[in-house]
């Protein structure tokens, strides 16, 4: 027996909630505005993915949550036991296993497949506020398709760099209609916006939510002759092996050691128990970490 | 000929006050207007009308469009008019910093609004900026710099250019020579001279400075109190004022 409502929120904030979730899916990558309410998390810390997985979990659910890749960090630990704890629903760190999962920062490498729901939290939903301050301005942008802006970013980016330098929150346009802050995922990333999952998008203290429905077209904007590269790292995963996944750089040492491991620590366990072993892994044992 | 922009009747009213009041001229292709009038004498409200920055309470302004040909702007739909603004229109505003991206390169700033109409190829959109820089007399090497890096002389021209790029055929420019040194200034009138001379641009110049339209308009248009109270070809009006207010400010200009 616990005395909070199944997965915190009181139902009538879920139904305002689902209410902006079937708006947000009916018009891909159109911001909904949401009455965000108060969580018991700083702003900042997932308030908006919180808020869409309460108000599409059911108690069968199986739930997972990623923090920029990883199961067992802080936000990712803390988010895990509170759905625990209001909702009792059964908890997983394998991708495979889950039915709703909440991520930051990362999409899991496995592909997802239609029984899955993935909730993105979102710190700023808009892709032209740094470029135009205006809310009011940017909706009417949004509205009359006026996007000549977006791409004077890319073009900044080019002068300066000599290539798009934008790696993560990297702008994609939806079904050919509303461009898109995809949330701070690395843009290597980007290709996988195009899933089988639902795709669903909260911003707590922005209260806005939106969504990609499956199998939407999700195009990251680009030049003719600058054309969108998603940048794999040149090494293979020292644990698993894996090539063509994401790896965080682990520092090792004050004398410049560093290895390059897979930033879904998930994905890199069920490599290795499968067998594959990197340059300074060790063989997989179940119990081992 | 058909008029580039015909003005009937545009009143504006802010509460009970009068913006600007019954205004009515026509504008053909190629030529330059001046509107004169001393500071609260409705120049500026007549200017945002006409551009579609404010909307009148009363009037038409009707341009004549490349595609359709002579439209009401004020009955057009909020995206014409937008698109109406990136391409054939140009707004040069007095202060550099209303019309310019401060946090944007020079370049990126000249290539918004290729961008805005649909440009995706950076070599193209680069090389049309350089261009424009060059005929508004920007170095080369100065692309990549921020316009919180020019001069106001520069700004300003960093503001036409990026106003011109996309051969608009008509041209708002309120006070561009407003808040400039006199040499500055000067060169910058020759400028715009060559530039509405060399693109057959029309424009609509506002203004306080009678040696700016005697130097740039073909006509002439005196405002006192929201109305207009004079018309005529500018060195007519400038040499032969009829209107009272008009011979006053005539005879109020110093000598040098």
């Amino acid at each position: 027996m616990n005395d909070y409502n199944f997965a915190y929120l009181d139902e009538q904030t879920k139904r305002m909630i689902r209410r902006a979730l079937l708006k947000a899916l009916a018009i891909p990558g159109y911001q909904v505005p949401f009455a965000s309410r108060e969580m018991p998390m700083p702003y900042g810390w997932g308030t908006g993915g919180v808020q869409v997985s309460a108000a599409c979990m059911i108690p069968e659910d199986v739930f997972k949550v990623i923090d920029q890749g990883a199961d067992d960090t802080t936000n990712a630990v803390s988010i895990r036991k509170f759905f625990e704890k209001t909702a009792g629903v059964a908890t997983t760190e394998r991708t495979a296993e889950a039915t709703v999962i909440q991520t930051r920062h990362r999409i899991p490498e496995r592909a997802l497949t239609e029984d899955q729901i993935l909730v993105y939290q979102v710190p700023i939903p808009e892709p032209l506020r740094f470029l135009e301050p205006r809310e009011t301005e940017t909706r009417k942008m949004h509205a009359l398709e006026e996007y000549g802006l977006m791409h004077v970013k890319l073009y900044e980016d080019i002068a300066r760099h000599g290539h798009i330098a934008t790696a993560y929150a990297y702008p994609v346009k939806v079904e050919g209609r509303y461009v898109m802050d995809p949330s701070p995922i690395p843009k290597f990333d980007n290709p996988k916006l195009r899933s089988a999952a639902i795709q669903l998008f909260g911003a707590g203290r922005e209260q806005r939510i939106y969504a990609i429905p499956p199998f939407t077209d999700v195009v990251s904007l680009d030049f003719e002759d600058f054309p969108f590269d998603p940048s794999a790292a040149p090494h293979p995963c020292a644990l698993c092996g894996a090539e063509g996944a994401y790896l965080d750089e682990v520092i090792m040492d004050d004398a410049g050691g560093r290895m390059f491991v897979c930033s879904d620590t998930d994905f890199c366990r069920e490599r290795r128990a499968a067998g594959h072993v990197g340059a300074m892994g060790a063989p997989y044992e179940e119990d081992a970490a | 000929m058909t008029p580039l922009l015909s003005v009937r009747g545009l009143t504006k009213r802010y509460g009970p006050r009068i913006g600007c009041a019954d205004v009515t001229f026509d504008l053909f292709p190629g030529e330059v207007m001046g509107i004169v009038g001393e500071s609260g004498s409705g120049k500026s409200t007549l200017l945002s009308c006409l551009a579609g920055k404010l909307p009148p309470d009363e009037g038409a302004v009707i341009f004549d469009t490349r595609g359709d040909g002579p439209r009401d702007v004020l009955k057009m739909s909020e995206p014409e008019r937008r698109m109406l603004s990136r391409t054939d229109w140009a707004f040069v505003h007095q202060n550099p910093r209303d019309g310019l991206r401060m946090g944007v390169s020079a370049g990126g700033n000249v290539g918004e609004r290729l961008m805005a109409v649909g440009a995706r190829n950076y070599g193209r959109i680069r090389a049309g900026a350089a261009d424009w820089l060059g005929r508004v007399e920007i170095a080369a090497d100065r692309i990549d710099d921020r316009p919180t890096a020019f001069s106001g002389g520069m700004q300003q021209r960093l503001q036409i250019a990026r106003n011109l790029v996309t051969g608009p055929r008509l041209a708002f420019m309120d006070e561009p020579t407003g808040g400039l040194d006199v040499s500055v200034q000067a060169r910058l009138l020759d400028l715009i001279r060559s530039l509405v001379r060399e693109l057959g641009l029309s424009a609509i110049i506002v203004t306080h400075d009678l040696a700016v339209v005697r130097l740039l308009a073909d006509r002439l248009i005196v405002m006192k109190d929201g109305r207009v109270v004079e018309a005529g070809l500018t060195d007519q009006v400038l040499d032969d004022p009829q209107h009272g207010y008009t011979q006053l400010l005539v005879s109020s200009v110093l000598q040098v």
